[in-house]
């Protein structure tokens, strides 16, 4: 039975790349067999990029001859839907964007392709990445792969499904309130959203722009690691990319936690909560204490706000940074009698029910009688959040919360209520509010589903982040877990074998 | 509290976007019960409080005022619904006399 390349590490891969004991396309073909294998369930990509993922593939292949290797060369990688890229088209998820094709790469794209990543497609996400399950996705919903009855989480539910199910190695997604700790979460994978300013959005497609980062999920923390040191850093293209250094990621990797100051907040216990994901958490936070950490209680007494505060904030960048989605430029475009009627008509017609929700919402909080009591009243209460954090990182080093109050919850069970949908968001956006790194880990598993808690840390300390779920993921069993859909295709049909 | 109809019209009409009937009567619903929640934030006193835009610390960024190549005119039409003569092309926007 030949060996599944898939369940590879990125540092696994990339040595035996190094060591040309396997080729990228071998690489790559094992990738594409499990997409054949599962995409048809679990549709995580809105496109497949095949030919041009066999094309860089080959050009990897040629780059490792000439011992020319770096940490991503050769590696199949998903990039969520929202990131624009040349070589395909850049849908966000939206009817609106159908047929789009972008004059130019994303920043963290073109970083990629300096490294010689090898792109197996465009991921799947929530239109314009409003959601918290992948079912706003104009395109379908994606399943996730430990019970297709579930969600993968949102809005990078197909980033985070296709890493889970072996059909990318790693992917990037991008986050603005959790939406890439939150499938990270659900699909039992790692997922980091880094400081705000620490990663380019420069191609980015924006939602909110004061909260939105891109950042990568992996199955370990070192791959997570190694991509995040690949699209880190300022640029000149994004002027609130920020112009610090950037620390070698992987030297904080070093197992060890005696003495770091993990802080918990009484205010992370919210009704809704599923006690069996309680548990979880407080078994990893016991685990923690053995390693040598240093559990200590902090108070966070603004976090009952975070998520009303979200809303207002949210909704009202995305309801500025949308009405570019005009009809004229690009996109979607239906002719009325006059330049209103075309507008109202496109717009009408192109953007979904949860994107119209939020851009009324928004509209409605920045118009003229409103801007005070919401929008300016929103932003004075995200001064507090952060002010909350600003004095609880005085106490410790990181911040443990669970990532989400429950594991995965089924398809449609929340579609009817947005404010249930918005709750499963509760612990993930207050990093958001207050720009903090926040990074997602499996820490069990509760109703045969994924479990995972997150460390929040202090500004463009990420190192620390990377370091306390390192070590806390090499004392435990879960990253080693596989999906039992995944588990039966690799017996039915061995990567690299014929069907 | 639930929205007034004309509150729903004029904010679609702010934000450009034709709804249907239904969707008017179901944004109602919705936008009055996400406010009703949204609205925790009011108790809070935050007379004292500055308001935070953005959390990094930067002031200004600036650069030189050099030119520097765009990207090509043709790759920006590539993706316009109509376009003529190195422009989009849009209704007439002005009534003619």
């Amino acid at each position: 039975m030949s060996e599944d390349l898939t369940r590879l590490t990125v540092t696994e891969a990339s040595a035996r790349l190094a060591r040309r004991e396997i080729s990228a396309v071998e690489l790559l073909q094992a990738h594409l067999e499990r997409i054949r294998q599962v995409e048809p369930q679990i549709h995580a990509f809105i496109t497949l990029t095949e030919e041009v993922a066999l094309a860089q593939a080959q050009e990897a292949d040629r780059r490792i001859a000439r011992g020319d290797v770096a940490p991503l060369t050769g590696i199949p990688i998903a990039l969520k839907d929202v990131l624009c890229t040349v070589d395909a088209p850049t849908t966000a998820g939206s009817r609106i964007l159908e047929g789009f094709r972008s004059p130019y790469d994303a920043t963290v794209v073109r970083k990629l392709r300096e490294q010689g990543t090898v792109f197996v497609g465009k991921a799947n996400t929530d239109e314009f990445a409003m959601g918290s399950s992948t079912e706003n996705s104009a395109y379908g919903p994606t399943r996730n792969p430990w019970n297709l009855e579930r969600v993968p989480g949102g809005s990078s539910g197909g980033s985070a499904a296709a890493v889970a199910a072996g059909e990318a190695m790693v992917s990037l997604g991008s986050d603005t309130g959790g939406s890439i700790r939150q499938p990270a979460g659900f699909c039992g994978v790692v997922g980091l959203k880094p400081t705000y300013g620490r990663v380019s959005r420069y191609g980015l497609v924006a939602f909110a722009s004061s909260l939105d980062q891109i950042g990568p999920i992996g199955r370990t923390v070192e791959d997570v690691a190694i991509v995040l040191q690949a699209i880190s850093g300022h640029d000149p293209y994004d002027s609130t990319s920020v112009d610090v250094p950037v620390p070698d990621y992987r030297t904080s990797l070093t197992g060890d936690i005696r003495g770091i100051r993990i802080g918990i907040a009484a205010e992370y216990q919210v009704p809704g909560m599923d006690p069996e994901v309680e548990r979880v958490v407080d078994e990893a936070v016991a685990e923690l204490q053995r390693l040598g950490a240093e559990i200590v209680p902090v108070s966070l007494p603004h976090t009952k706000y975070a998520l009303a505060t979200y809303y207002i904030i949210a909704p009202s960048e995305a309801s500025a940074n949308l009405a570019r989605y005009d009809g004229v430029k690009y996109g979607l475009s239906l002719q009325g009698e006059t330049l209103l009627e075309s507008y109202l008509q496109t717009r009408g017609r192109g953007f979904g029910p949860e994107v119209k929700r939020r851009i009324m919402l928004g509209t409605y909080a920045l118009s003229a009688g409103y801007y005070d009591a919401y929008y300016v009243k929103a932003q004075k209460v995200r001064t507090l959040i952060k002010r909350d954090f600003d004095e609880a990182f005085e106490k410790v080093d990181v911040i443990l919360a669970p990532t989400s109050p429950t594991v995965a919850f089924r398809l449609g069970e929340r579609t009817a209520d947005p404010i249930q949908m918005y709750l499963s968001d509760v612990f993930t956006i207050p990093a958001n509010m207050a720009g903090l790194p926040g990074i997602a880990i499996p820490c069990g598993f509760a109703h045969g589903l994924p479990v995972s808690m997150q460390f929040m840390g202090r500004p463009f300390d990420e190192g620390t982040l990377l370091r306390v779920a390192h070590a806390y993921e090499q004392a435990t069993p879960w990253h080693r877990a596989v999906p039992p859909l995944i588990e039966a295709v690799t017996r039915r049909a061995p990567s690299g074998g014929t069907e | 509290m639930r929205l007034s109809r004309e509150v729903v019209d004029h904010v679609a009409m702010l934000a450009r976007l034709g709804l249907t009937e239904e969707e008017r009567e179901r944004m109602r619903e919705q936008l009055s019960s996400i406010l009703e929640h949204v609205n925790l934030i009011q108790e809070l006193d935050t007379e004292a409080i500055p308001p935070t835009a953005q959390v990094i610390t930067l002031q200004n960024v600036w650069r030189e005022d050099e030119v520097r190549p765009s990207l090509p005119i043709e790759d920006v039409l590539k993706n316009a619904p109509d376009a003529e003569d190195n422009m989009f092309k849009v209704n007439a926007v002005l009534e003619q006399s």
